[in-house]
């Protein structure tokens, strides 16, 4: 069995004149969270149709599960599951009917089909609405019904496309952590599209960026944050003189210095030691009244790559 | 694959009955007109109903006007309420998703024609059957079933190749609702701008064929007709182009 649940070697999709996937290669490692960012119209939905079979790549290679895309893509969809841009939910039909009918799908025996629905419904707390047709229900509990749907024969890998699109923050937060849970009780790999960089801080593992289909960055979030940030430092008290800055601004490890009122931020080299840099503030006899150590969000490493993609 | 088949067959059913509110209404709905063609027609006909070409009209014309009337659903319907993409998604392979949807079509449309012939069995001999047990000739009863089967298949076949092609169930609706008042007003109105010698020498193939010929020559063209259309939907049903429709 790989090592990997996906691997893609300059896997790219042409539409037209239009390069939606531009040689993408990567490696999602089994049982991981791995979180696809990017922004409106970079390739993340073509690149889950492409990862399912349901696309044809124009170029490049790409395995799932061990699986080659272009020659085995039945077999991807039996040992995975999708939840797409959509729900993809029989509005018409009850709870239970969807997730009979994706359960017959995938060849469930009735009575496990049985115990996999109550398990799941029961969980997510729909348990009780089962019988209600799905039209009726919000949005929220719509999307929760699809993570049962998608986790109802217990797949390998998961492809969730914004899975909280749309929901309110109660809502995706919740289905945040069904999803989170779920995922680890089973022990399934997820490959998660979103443009909520919050949510991917919270669950993924890896994280890939990509703009206009091209990879721009790829590793754990805290490598990320660390790679594209120096960490800094913000103080603030009173009496930061002339010479403080002076001082401070000399040092190696520290690279600008902004003296703003009563507040000082420092931007640091390297580990970003700042105990010695309060200790020199002290002793020049400044007052300091709080000290945040600053670590950029997932969304300012994610707005930085944007950016420097952009120039 | 059979059994995947039988698995779409099922979901389409669920949604061919529910599509009418509930249930129990879709249920009453589609008795009300098994009742209504199953019993008016036959009594006002009389004893001769079990050999006249009216009752192969009828078997001929229910399983058109019902199976257009849901198949114009099983794709455009999908795609219009985003199901589409999930199915294809699924582990199930393009020819069982394409013959459940063909099959649950033609067996609903199929199974209501016969359902009514039958009751008008039934009905006939409540009401004439004085003078011994009336039934269908051989030859009509075969027609029937037949003929009925292979309408189902025409109006499927032309509904699932029209609702791969249309982005909306009202598209395809309105699509199939003209193809198939063309394919009735063409031949009667065809017909009649032939010049008069044409007109009569059609007349003259019809007159020298016997009911059975006719009856075969029904089947037949209905026989083309589906495969000329389901597998022209076979070619049309392709994963990478429905997911980019």
């Amino acid at each position: 069995m790989p090592d990997f649940a996906i691997q893609t070697e300059k896997l790219t999709r042409d539409f037209g004149e239009v390069r939606a996937v531009d040689g993408l290669t990567m490696e999602v490692p089994r049982g991981a969270v791995f979180g696809f960012l990017g922004p409106n119209g970079a390739g993340k939905t073509t690149t889950i149709r492409l990862l399912l079979g349901l696309l044809e790549p124009s170029e490049g290679r790409a395995e799932v599960l061990g699986f080659d895309v272009r020659k085995e893509a039945d077999r991807i969809r039996t040992s995975s599951g999708a939840l797409l841009e959509h729900s993809g939910l029989y509005e018409r039909l009850s709870a239970e009917d969807n997730l009979e009918f994706y359960g017959r799908i995938w060849h469930l025996a009735d009575h496990a089909l049985k115990i996999r629905t109550e398990e799941l419904l029961k969980h997510l707390g729909l348990w009780e609405r089962r019988k209600e047709t799905v039209g009726t229900w919000s949005r929220g509990m719509r999307q929760k019904l699809a993570v049962a749907r998608t986790l109802l024969h217990q797949p390998e890998l998961i492809f969730t496309d914004e899975p909280t699109a749309g929901l309110d923050p109660i809502a995706a937060s919740s289905l945040r952590e069904d999803l989170a849970s779920l995922a680890q009780q089973e022990g399934v790999t997820i490959f998660l599209t979103t443009h909520n960089l919050d949510e991917a801080e919270k669950l993924c593992d890896l994280v890939c960026v990509i703009r206009e289909g091209k990879i721009v960055a790829i590793g754990r979030p805290v490598d990320l944050q660390r790679n594209s940030f120096a960490p800094s430092v913000v103080i603030n008290g009173c009496g930061f003189s002339e010479k403080i800055l002076t001082a401070l601004r000399e040092r190696p490890d520290v690279v600008s210095v902004e003296n703003e009122k009563d507040r000082l931020v420092i931007s640091l080299r390297g580990s970003g030691e700042v105990a010695p840099i309060i200790n020199l503030i002290v002793m020049e006899g400044a007052e300091v009244e709080e000290v945040k150590k600053g670590k950029a969000s997932l969304e300012e490493v994610f707005l930085l790559l944007m950016q420097e993609e952009g120039e | 694959m059979i059994q995947d088949i039988f698995i779409i067959m099922w979901k389409e059913w669920k949604e061919i009955i529910i599509q009418r509110g509930s249930t129990r209404g879709g249920i009453i709905s589609l008795l009300v007109i098994v009742l209504v063609l199953g019993i008016l027609p036959p009594i006002q006909w009389g004893p001769t109903w079990v050999e006249s070409p009216f009752a192969l009209g009828l078997a001929l014309w229910i399983p058109l006007m019902l199976v257009s009337n849901v198949v114009s659903d099983s794709f455009a319907g999908e795609r219009e309420r985003h199901t589409l993409e999930t199915l294809l998604a699924s582990r199930l392979s393009d020819q069982a998703i394409l013959f459940g949807k063909l099959a649950a079509a033609i067996s609903y449309g199929w199974g209501i024609a016969l359902a009514t012939v039958l009751l008008g069995l039934v009905s006939i001999n409540l009401a004439h059957g004085g003078n011994g047990f009336l039934l269908y000739e051989p030859k009509l009863g075969l027609g029937i079933i037949l003929s009925s089967m292979l309408s189902a298949g025409l109006s499927a076949g032309a509904g699932v190749l029209v609702s791969l092609h249309a982005s909306s169930v009202r598209q395809a609706q309105q699509t199939l609702g003209l193809a198939i008042m063309l394919i009735l007003i063409i031949p009667m109105f065809g017909i009649q701008a032939l010049p008069p010698e044409i007109q009569l020498k059609i007349a003259n193939i019809f007159l020298e064929l016997n009911s059975w010929g006719v009856l075969r020559l029904i089947l037949v063209s209905l026989l083309g007709l589906d495969i000329a259309l389901i597998g022209a939907a076979m070619v049309r049903f392709q994963r990478n182009k429905l997911i980019l429709d």
